[in-house]
């Protein structure tokens, strides 16, 4: 195993230069062009107050980045790592490579600041990360198409049923989606849950407290049918990515798409006027169940073999601030987590924020709120019931089968 | 001093015969067992464990392998992994067929030669790539054609039934083209006398390839069945790059369940990871055993 490591390290040192005293170095996967810059902003203004720092940073691939950071935790730490909250970082704290930084927390009073996301930040009650942006899922709906159809955006089920008929008789699929990387199903599954049985059950599913056969699941899935069952899904989603299925809402051959606010921009690249555009909650499925959100928060961590930790320490305080939180998501287009930070004018995000500050709790996703196995067998799962929804209980059963397995 | 070099260099001299070889080999022997035995052993040996690759090992005994017997996955990886074996093996006669269709002497027919070939030189990455784009549902060429004969639109990376067929179809490509040129080279070293001796006899068409042709051709068929059985079953980067396993896991093999299992973002189960590998190595090692006897009776004939 050391000599292993000791290869690892090698391979590491070779790759990624390492840092000299008074140097920062921090790790992250921002290749896209917005997340880049919202980055070189928060180093470039982490710089003006700490002049005495040199920042070092290391951008990744996306992809690469998930299987990288497994081995420069282990072998040469970084003193800032990009992470994701909730489940998708208890692995490297249960193996005790993120440091506990609920000081950071109690010397800032974070806890009211950054209030929404203090569940998502904790393990065993100590936090592990600081969180700087959110952003909202919800459905995205052609307005101009919507009002041609005479459909008022739905409120509850009954009504999301009754815009579905109507524009599959116009000829349209109701919803663009592509499941070929498999997480878009998770967005379904996650809403439906959450509005059929409520945050508390999702979270206690998303967990492993509650058995995949249950008949409250299986009542989400009932539900689902009565979308899959009469073509409401983009024929062949299994083929195409999310981004293949922007071009069919763009003209208008699927006029609803549920997604993450990052979709906006896309649509718009693909040729749409703002005002083309319509954001709305997902409808509500059992009545009286308060509305819970899907808001997926990006954080930074510290790692525990960081050799730099006071400096770190002083990156995550800024990253904190209402004006760092402000800046940085200005540029990713996406609603800063401290709640003293200056309100976006862009009406999505106007939108967005409404909801989410009403939003009764907040789930992470459902790659992020359940272990990274167990939303793999599940998303491939959900995948399966959308081109097949007769397998429903053979689908079921191997997820129990799954669930068994993953959390002993 | 005076009377120890002397001792030494003469025990070298004495040795030297037996020695020599040795040294020579030892340091591919070191690389080789670095490389290839040790992680073997190694693999083997985790495959005993529940270890994510951080944490402490347990032992878990075979508890890896008795999971993998009641494992829908495995069992699908484990029939995609025969398909593959068993149609990838027609690039062999298709490759045959193409060099003795290039097997001519027409003006330009090195040129002709070189396009076929073509597709070997191109990355797995791009051919994957270019084939996704091939049967892409509604803009895709392959698509756009079975739309216009059956008026359905099949979306063959999403089916799956069709799926890893339309993988195994892309693999063919640049694989016919590797069976071609070892059959090329083969057809040039055929002696012309026998064929000349052959056609003075009466002997053509079939049967002169079927009794004169294909005999001489019997090393260039050996070599080519060996790289394309073991193309099959190391068969990744197409099933990476096309569908990356999907749709619901109905295109995986064995060598993309591994890596699912023990490296990918949803995985880092080493030993269950290590279990499939193992499984792995017995099915190349029955094959692998099969062309080592072979070369040896060879040897032992010439």
């Amino acid at each position: 195993m050391n000599s292993f490591k000791a290869a690892l390290a090698l391979g590491y040192a070779l790759t990624v230069s390492t840092a000299f005293a008074g140097e920062l170095v921090v790790n992250s996967d921002q290749t896209d062009p917005a997340p880049k810059k919202a980055m070189e902003t928060l180093i470039e203004g982490f710089k003006a107050a700490h002049p005495d720092v040199t920042v070092k940073w290391n951008n990744f691939d996306h992809e690469g980045y998930k299987s990288a950071i497994r081995n420069f935790l282990t072998a040469d730490a970084p003193d800032v790592v990009s992470w994701y909250s909730g489940n998708r970082m208890a692995p490297f704290v249960k193996a005790g490579l993120f440091e506990d930084v609920s000081d950071l927390w109690a010397e800032n009073k974070l806890d009211d600041q950054l209030k929404s996301a203090v569940k998502s930040m904790e393990i065993d009650g100590k936090k592990w990360g600081i969180p700087y942006s959110y952003y909202q899922w919800g459905i995205y709906y052609r307005k101009d198409i919507f009002e041609k159809e005479g459909i008022t955006p739905p409120k509850n089920w009954a009504e999301l049923i009754a815009a579905c008929e109507k524009i599959k008789a116009a000829g349209m699929t109701p919803f663009a989606i592509g499941t070929k990387a498999l997480w878009p199903t998770g967005g379904w599954f996650d809403y439906l849950d959450l509005r059929v049985n409520g945050y508390e059950f999702h979270m206690d599913l998303t967990a492993g407290k509650v058995p995949y056969t249950d008949p409250k699941v299986k009542a989400v899935f009932e539900k689902w049918a009565e979308l899959v069952k009469p073509g409401y899904f983009l024929e062949n989603h299994a083929a195409i990515d999310w981004q293949d299925a922007i071009p069919q809402f763009v003209q208008g051959k699927a006029p609803m798409y549920l997604m993450g606010n990052f979709a906006v921009a896309a649509m718009v690249d693909g040729g749409l006027k703002a005002d083309q555009i319509g954001f709305l909650q997902f409808p509500e499925i059992t009545a009286g169940i308060p509305m819970a959100e899907d808001a997926p928060t990006e954080s930074f961590h510290i790692p525990s073999g960081a050799k730099n930790k006071e400096d770190a320490r002083k990156f995550l305080a800024y990253l904190a601030t209402p004006e760092a939180q402000t800046k940085m998501n200005e540029v990713l287009g996406q609603l800063p987590v401290n709640n003293q930070s200056a309100k976006s004018n862009d009406p999505f995000l106007k939108a967005g924020f409404e909801m989410l500050a009403n939003a009764y709790a907040l789930a992470q996703f459902y790659d992020r709120d359940a272990p990274a196995e167990m939303a793999k067998a599940g998303m491939e799962g959900f995948q399966q019931f959308m081109v097949k929804p007769d397998n429903v209980d053979a689908i079921l059963a191997r997820l129990e089968k799954a669930r068994g397995r993953i959390y002993k | 001093m005076s009377s120890t070099v002397p001792a030494t260099s003469s025990s070298w001299k004495r040795n030297q015969q037996r020695l020599a070889p040795w040294l020579f080999l030892a340091p591919g022997m070191i690389m080789f067992s670095i490389y290839v035995i040790i992680p073997i052993f190694q693999s083997i040996w985790i495959s005993f464990y529940d270890w994510d690759g951080l944490g402490a090992k347990t032992w878990i005994g075979m508890a890896n392998y008795v999971e993998l017997l009641d494992d829908e996955a495995f069992y699908t990886s484990l029939k995609n992994n025969i398909l593959w074996l068993v149609l990838y093996l027609l690039a062999v006669p298709a490759g045959l067929a193409v060099a003795l269709f290039l097997n001519q002497t027409v003006t330009g027919i090195r040129l002709y030669k070189s396009l076929f070939f073509f597709p070997f030189v191109i990355s797995q990455v791009v051919v994957g790539l270019i084939f996704t784009w091939f049967y892409a549902p509604d803009f895709g060429l392959l698509s756009a054609l079975i739309k216009a004969v059956s008026g359905e639109n099949i979306a063959i990376l999403a089916d799956e039934r069709y799926v890893t067929l339309g993988i195994i179809a892309a693999g063919l490509w640049p694989q016919i083209a590797y069976c071609m040129i070892l059959y090329l080279t083969g057809l040039n070293n055929i002696n012309p006398e026998q064929v000349e001796a052959a056609r003075m006899d009466g002997a053509k068409g079939w049967s002169l390839l079927w009794n004169i042709i294909l005999p001489q051709l019997g090393p260039a068929t050996f070599i080519a069945i060996v790289v394309t059985v073991i193309g099959a079953l190391r068969s990744f980067d197409l099933v990476s790059i096309m569908t990356d396993g999907g749709p619901y896991g109905s295109s995986r093999v064995l060598s993309f369940y591994m890596y699912e299992q023990a490296l990918s973002e949803y995985g880092y189960r080493m030993g269950y990871g290590a279990a499939i590998a193992v499984v792995l190595f017995m099915i190349m090692m029955v094959f692998i055993t099969l062309f080592i006897v072979r070369m040896l009776m060879q040897e032992r004939n010439a």
